[in-house]
């Protein structure tokens, strides 16, 4: 039976939806680390870290502290994060440029990046820049620097494609963002760690059964 | 008497040529030398290499330049203009080449040319698509791909605060790509929300002294357009 045909039964557990996704990241985060997070879920996961707990977040604009979102009428215009929203700068944050941010990413000065990702393979390459797509010019950004500069970098993304196809393979199909660099995948069914033996399984979502899990994912599920 | 201060945004731009490689310092709408660019399509200048970020922002500045054709070529890690499909329908119709370079090597690349370095190796890129035609270099049994410096011929910088000396202080997010591609030109321009007196600002807090900048013009335009 395939995976689509699956989902069209009733399902016996619950994927993780956007927030929840963000807040498991955000459990594993512990107090004193500088993190980058990259756009999309990862941006969530500086919501779930608890206020007293001083988790230092980095965006590559040249910001370090970054606090809450603020309220609309406390919008600073010429203070925003890498993904170009508004952000609020906590006590103890600083503003430097661009070289001096990306010497803390290449330096290996940030303890964690979190990104978004299309594929990560059993081997740890990870693939989120380009979808080959000749009707969009490709944009990298600071994914490459991210990856092989921080000290750990953990991927969030959904579990298989909207077509139902596996984001967890043996080999990427999309071009490399960077080639064995990630530690950890948190997907909305299950966390893994990357090991040499392949997905070392960490957690799955409640009803969820390993043979279940395997059959969506591409590369081997080690327990 | 050293006075670096010009009158107008023509008079800052004087002698900018077709061909020109124009570091454009901004990222998202902030810290965009908007006034500048504007000033540079007046002069109508073409055929020009920008390096900047991104691809401008909204409908003006860089975003317009763009549009109305005025460059061959953009080395960029991020060529988005958010809120707007020029840089997409360029592209797409062969009318623009494009550099894709990481944001961090982008950034390295301008300060090593600033600092008179003209290569460097980094692991950014290693094993990518972006590693092609590159030469690489193992050190300590790990694999590094060297990069060239990146010199303009014109710096277009945002400050928030300048005196007649060229020295800079920026405001928040603004700093960006501006301290290092103000190092890294042959002319560096800039447009500044506020002039000061000389000596009003405080030495420690200035981020790029005025040696690295040729011209100032005072342009209070107020928060970020966008």
């Amino acid at each position: 039976m395939s995976a689509e045909t699956q989902g069209k039964q009733q399902l016996s557990y619950i994927p993780l939806d956007r927030t929840g996704l963000a807040r498991k990241v955000a459990a594993d985060i512990p107090e004193g680390w500088v993190v980058n997070l990259g756009i999309g879920v990862p941006t969530l996961v500086a919501d779930y870290v608890p206020a007293d707990r001083e988790v230092i977040f980095h965006s590559e604009n040249g910001v370090l502290g970054i606090g809450p979102k603020p309220p609309e009428d406390q919008i600073e215009r010429w203070l925003i994060n890498a993904g170009k929203q508004y952000v609020t700068l906590r006590s103890g944050g600083s503003y430097f440029h661009h070289a001096d941010s990306f010497a803390m990413i290449r330096g290996g000065h940030l303890d964690l990046c979190v990104l978004g990702a299309f594929e990560v393979s059993e081997t740890g390459d990870i693939a989120n820049w380009t979808t080959l797509s000749t009707e969009i010019a490709p944009a990298v950004g600071g994914a490459m620097d991210l990856a092989v500069g921080a000290q750990r970098l953990w991927v969030v993304m959904e579990h298989v494609t909207k077509d139902g196809r596996p984001r967890l393979v043996q080999k990427c199909s999309y071009p490399l963002t960077a080639p064995q660099a990630v530690k950890r995948v948190y997907t909305n069914l299950a966390i893994f760690d990357i090991t040499q033996d392949g997905f070392k399984l960490l957690d799955m979502v409640t009803g969820l059964t390993l043979t279940e899990l395997q059959a969506v994912t591409e590369g081997r599920i080690i327990c | 008497m050293i006075n670096k201060i010009v009158r107008s945004v023509a008079e800052a731009l004087d002698g900018v040529r077709d061909g020109a490689l124009v570091l454009v310092g901004g990222f998202g709408a902030v810290g965009q030398s908007n006034q500048l660019l504007e000033g540079l399509i007046e002069t109508g200048v073409r055929d020009l290499t920008i390096v900047a970020n991104n691809a401008g922002y909204g409908n003006v500045g860089l975003a317009r330049l763009l549009k109305l054709e005025r460059v061959s070529k953009i080395i960029c890690s991020f060529p988005r203009i958010a809120g707007s499909t020029t840089f997409e329908e360029l592209y797409k119709a062969n009318k623009i080449a494009l550099e894709l370079v990481p944001q961090g090597t982008l950034a390295e690349r301008i300060r090593a040319a600033g600092a008179g370095i003209p290569a460097f190796y980094t692991a950014t890129g290693v094993g990518t698509e972006l590693a092609k035609g590159k030469k690489s270099a193992e050190f300590d049994g790990k694999t590094y791909l060297l990069e060239t410096a990146l010199k303009g011929d014109i710096a277009l910088i945002e400050a928030w605060k300048a005196d007649r000396w060229g020295n800079l202080t920026y405001r928040q997010s603004g700093r960006n790509f501006n301290p290092i591609m103000a190092t890294a030109a042959r002319t560096t321009i800039v447009q500044s929300q506020h002039i000061a007196e000389l000596g009003e600002l405080d030495p420690e807090t200035i981020v790029t002294p005025g040696i690295f900048v040729e011209r100032v013009v005072h342009i209070p335009h107020g928060d970020p357009q966008g």
